[in-house]
């Protein structure tokens, strides 16, 4: 008779405590990628304003770090990515459990309730509660928790373009026209985040998720377009702060996914200089 | 320059300098702007921001620009009722520039995302108006040299 596999099982308490704990990491601490790609841009600016803003922002990572105080006031709408293995006895809610840790974290940290109710009821729920909770299974014996904390001014500066599959060569121009427009107004250096397939949710679900990934995609020919982009981006002289110079952008990531024979969506998704996450595996 | 007593000075500035500002300032985002200032702007400068709580024995928590756009729509009348300055981040709209020229008044910008840098020039903070707002509640503010950028003098020009 064949054996049944004893399960990992993921206990509560644990879960909850390392959700509180991303939310604080996150947002108490600028992603080192991030910091060491401001510490270079400052390198490569020539003119003073644009170095001043950038020592500004490495000294507000500093202080932010060493004092436990939140990068940005605004920290955000929390999203958190679950990838749940197959292979795992989960024996509580894990959403209203995502929830708990958010409430505990916001609170414990003296972190922003930025959350209202409904759209239309714009009163604040008072604990940055509910987060947004994605889900996915894979076949692994682990939890991977992927925290985003985003504030809405790189936020509201996203959108969805739902192109022609002929529109293809255009995607280079249409971003760094859109990224012109947009990038005063999302706290540069930005990080661009692009979807692009799947269908219209799925092209903004790779955006969102494409400002955490800290390398050039692993594909040749989509890196390559990252580089242009970056460099094209880096042209517009929008510069640190929106007051001018080399850094208007400090990386740009796409995210592929498969599409239908007559669409071609595609999802940018703008992060601010402070693109906060954190992630855990449990 | 120390606001509101050095107003005077405002008319000088040019969109670029770098400015380091003392006094008092009001905070007020996007709640106040739409319910209503329960005070009088006149020769005041308010602060679009909405601080994070504030720490037991800390003055406030982290307190950096918001995006001034979103409170475009409010700023030409707040202008003719007399307001000075404003600070915030992020270009503003052709009819806020407008106004900004024709009441002489300017707009400063602060490094958006720098909230934990500008905690460090305000030396008081107090709620004076709509606590049931939290962070988008009306914070009277004693700043002290906190630098600044004219995003937007007098004269209407800007700096985007």
């Amino acid at each position: 008779m064949q054996q049944k596999r004893k399960l990992k099982k993921i206990e509560k308490e644990k879960f909850v405590d390392t959700v509180v704990l991303l939310c604080k990491e996150a947002n108490y601490n600028l992603p080192l990628s991030i910091v060491k790609a401001l510490i270079r841009a400052r390198e490569n600016e020539t003119d003073e304003r644009p170095r001043e803003v950038l020592s500004i922002l490495i000294e507000n990572a500093r202080i932010a770090h060493d004092k436990k105080i939140p990068i940005c006031q605004d920290t955000g709408v929390v999203s958190v990515f679950l990838e749940i293995g197959r292979e795992l006895i989960i024996d509580f809610d894990i959403y209203s459990a995502v929830q708990e840790g958010v409430k505990k974290g916001y609170k414990e940290g003296c972190l922003r309730a930025s959350i209202v109710f409904s759209p239309f009821n714009r009163t604040n729920t008072g604990d940055n509660t509910p987060a947004i909770v994605y889900t996915e299974f894979v076949n692994e014996d682990n939890i991977k928790i992927l925290l985003i904390a985003k504030g809405a001014g790189s936020e509201n500066q996203g959108g969805v373009f739902m192109l022609k599959p002929h529109e293809q060569e255009k995607i280079p121009d249409i971003v760094v026209d859109y990224i012109k427009d947009k990038a005063p107004y999302a706290c540069p250096p930005i990080i661009v985040g692009i979807g692009i397939g799947g269908d219209m949710e799925r092209s903004c679900f790779l955006s969102k998720k494409a400002l955490t990934r800290e390398f050039l995609n692993p594909d040749k020919e989509i890196a390559e377009l990252e580089n242009s982009l970056l460099s094209r981006i880096n042209r517009l002289g929008i510069g640190p702060g929106g007051l001018s110079g080399k850094t208007t952008a400090l990386a740009v990531r796409i995210e592929t996914h498969p599409c239908h024979i007559g669409s071609l969506p595609m999802a940018i998704n703008i992060g601010c200089y402070a693109t906060r996450y954190k992630k855990a595996i449990l | 320059m120390k606001i509101p007593e050095e107003r005077g000075l405002l008319y000088d500035l040019k969109a670029g300098d770098r400015v380091f500002l003392s006094g008092t300032i009001y905070t007020a985002r996007d709640k106040v702007h739409k319910r209503g200032f329960p005070f009088d702007v006149k020769d005041q400068v308010i602060y679009y921001t909405g601080p994070t709580p504030t720490r037991p024995g800390e003055i406030i928590g982290s307190c950096g620009p918001t995006t001034s756009s979103r409170m475009d729509e409010w700023t030409p009348f707040l202008l003719s009722q007399g307001l000075a300055g404003m600070i915030g981040k992020g270009p503003r709209s052709k009819e806020v520039i407008e106004a900004i020229k024709l009441y002489r008044v300017v707009y400063f910008v602060a490094v958006g995302g720098a909230g934990a840098y500008y905690k460090n020039f305000v030396k008081k903070a107090e709620v004076v108006a709509y606590p049931e707002f939290g962070c988008e509640a009306v914070y009277k503010l004693e700043i002290e040299d906190f630098p600044l950028y004219v995003g937007i003098d007098s004269n209407g020009k800007s700096i985007f």
